[in-house]
């Protein structure tokens, strides 16, 4: 065990790693999502078609290999990324086109009336769009981007493999220095546990504040309160 | 020239080498991932006591901890206690319980959409324990879970990509040997994504179709 609080500060710096590599593949995540999740929709062949092949090809092949990919096979066409760079793009492309799919879906799956009624009120598609189909459509995407988020957090491991210096990377490090592996490794899964245990609580957290029925919720919570109220007496 | 095609051609029989032992992986992880989740699921469900929370808070662990570091634990740690296979055995074994996790949730979800009336009828019947569950809940649950799992299978597939970091010599470790060894990775790492991508897009369109067909009919 001694091992794990002698190179503690290593463990942390590659913890710090791996929550910046989450952040940041996380936001490009969201746009992607966004932006292919759009343009699938679209009226225009010339952008659905693109968003349905760059979908499937980042759905369909292997994250590892896309990130394999960008650090090894890019510096054949002359572009030379950072390990990190080339992470971050590969997490972010890969679980953006996950989450595209649920921007579709979430999207692809209202109530028609809704458009209908933007329609007789001469809204225009720009417009309908940011004002009434996407704030409507936010409950339904956020429990499955929560999902695709955990993932996204778990793969970031794997970035460990391209040299970015994540927490994986470290306790590689620390393990071949040290020779302890059990006490390190059991470390890093807690520690991965934890980090997805709190990435679930947020989601849950945003789930319950961008519900569309909050009355119901505050009148459920209420309830809830007398339940505990009547326990205690 | 950038793409070189000859070379692409020449390694073409070493990366078919990787898929295959790719496709036994997955088959195996498979098997293991679908009779363990259906262990687990039905422990869940028979609220055993200590054994059910036990195995509760064992689906939420796996779930929530990477598969990469799963692999290196019983790859580096396993070894260190007395156990040790080798790395096709390791990687199998590993993906196959990391799924496991997520397939106990799609049996759960199968079982719970079993009408509380089939139960009920059972116990009516007064039918044994056993006989309940094997002629009456999980052949109903599993109608609607076989899609899902097929999905699963189809992640699993490219998942499985991660088992080269404990040296199983599957398609991405081919790409990747062949790459290190004649420092042009741009041809395998194409030819590997362009299999993956060969195998999952029609498999997931044709899982696609059987998911409609077993829809539950509501």
């Amino acid at each position: 065990m001694y091992a794990v609080i002698e190179y503690a500060p290593l463990l942390l710096q590659g913890l710090w790693t791996t929550i910046l590599v989450t952040i940041f593949s996380g936001a490009l995540c969201l746009v992607v999502a966004f932006a292919a999740g759009l343009a699938r929709l679209s009226t225009h062949r010339y952008l659905r078609w693109p968003a349905g092949v760059f979908i499937e090809v980042f759905r369909g092949t292997s994250l590892l290999v896309q990130m394999f990919w960008f650090f090894f096979a890019l510096p054949f066409f002359g572009i030379q990324l950072f390990p990190l760079t080339a992470a971050v793009l590969a997490l972010g492309l890969n679980e953006g086109a996950y989450a595209a799919e649920v921007v579709r879906g979430a999207i692809a799956s209202r109530a028609k009336g809704q458009t209908e009624a933007c329609i007789a009120l001469g809204m225009e598609p720009a417009l309908r769009l940011r004002r009434v189909i996407i704030p409507q459509s936010i409950p339904a995407m956020l429990p499955p981007f929560g999902n695709v988020m955990v993932d996204l957090l778990k793969n970031t491991s794997l970035v460990s493999l391209v040299t970015v210096a994540d927490l994986t990377f470290r306790a590689q490090m620390i393990r071949s220095t040290t020779g302890q592996t059990t006490a390190i490794f059991l470390t890093i899964l807690v520690i991965y546990f934890i980090l997805s245990y709190l990435l679930t609580l947020l989601t849950s957290w945003l789930e319950r504040r961008f519900a569309l029925d909050r009355k119901a919720l505050v009148a459920q919570r209420k309830e809830n309160r007398l339940i505990k109220v009547g326990v205690d007496a | 020239m950038i793409w070189d095609n000859h070379f692409a051609i020449s390694v073409i029989p070493l990366l078919l080498q990787g898929l295959w032992v790719t496709i036994e992986i997955t088959l195996l992880g498979t098997l293991i991932a679908a009779v363990l989740g259906l262990v687990f699921a039905v422990l869940r469900r028979l609220a055993i006591p200590v054994l059910s929370h036990l195995v509760a808070f064992l689906v939420v662990f796996v779930r929530g901890t990477p598969l990469l570091v799963q692999a290196y634990c019983a790859f580096f740690v396993l070894p260190a206690y007395g156990i040790s296979f080798d790395a096709f055995t390791t990687g199998a074994v590993v993906i196959g319980i990391n799924y496991s996790a997520y397939m106990a949730e799609v049996y759960r979800s199968g079982i719970q959409g079993v009408p509380a009336g089939q139960w009920e009828a059972a116990t009516a019947l007064s039918l044994p324990g056993v006989r309940t569950w094997g002629r009456i809940i999980l052949p109903q649950a599993l109608r609607t879970v076989v899609p899902m799992l097929g999905n699963y299978l189809i992640q699993m597939f490219k998942d499985s990509a991660v088992l080269s970091a404990i040296t199983v010599v599957e398609l991405m470790a081919a790409a990747q040997a062949i790459g290190s060894a004649s420092f042009r990775y741009l041809e395998p790492l194409t030819l590997a994504a362009g299999l993956f991508l060969a195998i999952s897009y029609p498999a997931s369109r044709l899982i696609n179709r059987l998911e409609r067909r077993y829809a539950p009919q509501h």
